[in-house]
């Protein structure tokens, strides 16, 4: 039973991870495929760790899964954050399907939207 | 424990080919933020490798390596932003 749960577990971290790099492969801006790389890996990493967890849970080994959990949580949503901006003041182009931006202008970068 | 050992090898298989087509956007990416995600997310496929290893050889140290790894890739996606804020402005 634990088998399959742990194995469970590990093929749905990799199928999230290749649903992240599908994502960044083929998402047509900057800021989307951002949020698909960040969302999915982080989700991905913890079932993976989840699994291993769930496969020998000794002491020492759940610590270090759940620290690099807790660490991955805490420093996916900065560094994406920090892309973002990085991003967003460089003036990266926005998608043509892009419905709201609510920046002023004087915010947008070089070649931002017209609008 | 067949079941283990199949799924094991499926995900790292997975993982290596996640590892390829974020290549390819990195290879691509038409600006430099492009760049700095896919350099992060093959980070993030390569602690997951070192995940999935860790479980294969039952090798607690290669999760002491997932963890350094990450903090390096985290502070360099954090030098390379940045970076590209300094040279814009």
């Amino acid at each position: 039973m634990t088998e399959w749960l742990s194995s469970g577990l590990f093929v749905a971290g990799a199928t999230l991870a290749v649903l992240a790099s599908i994502g960044v492969l083929r998402m047509p801006d900057v800021l989307t495929r951002m949020q698909a790389s960040t969302k999915a890996s982080t989700l991905g990493l913890g079932c993976l760790l989840l699994g291993l967890a769930v496969r020998n849970p000794e002491l020492s080994l759940v610590i270090r899964a759940a620290s690099i959990v807790a660490f991955m949580l805490l420093t996916t949503a900065v560094s994406a954050h920090v892309i973002a901006r990085a991003a967003a003041r460089g003036g990266a182009p926005l998608w043509d399907g892009t419905v709201v931006d609510e920046r002023p202008p004087e915010a947008r970068g070089a070649d931002g939207p017209a609008s | 424990m067949p079941v283990l050992t199949a799924s094991l090898t499926l995900a790292s298989t997975m993982l290596a080919l996640a590892a390829g087509m974020t290549f390819i956007r990195l290879l691509k990416g038409p600006t430099l933020p492009d760049r700095v995600i896919a350099i992060d997310l093959i980070g993030v496929l390569m602690v997951c490798l070192l995940v999935v290893t860790a479980a294969a050889t039952a090798q607690q140290a290669f999760l002491d390596v997932a963890m350094v790894v990450a903090l390096i890739s985290f502070v360099g996606t954090v030098a390379y932003s940045r970076y590209i804020e300094r040279t814009r402005s």
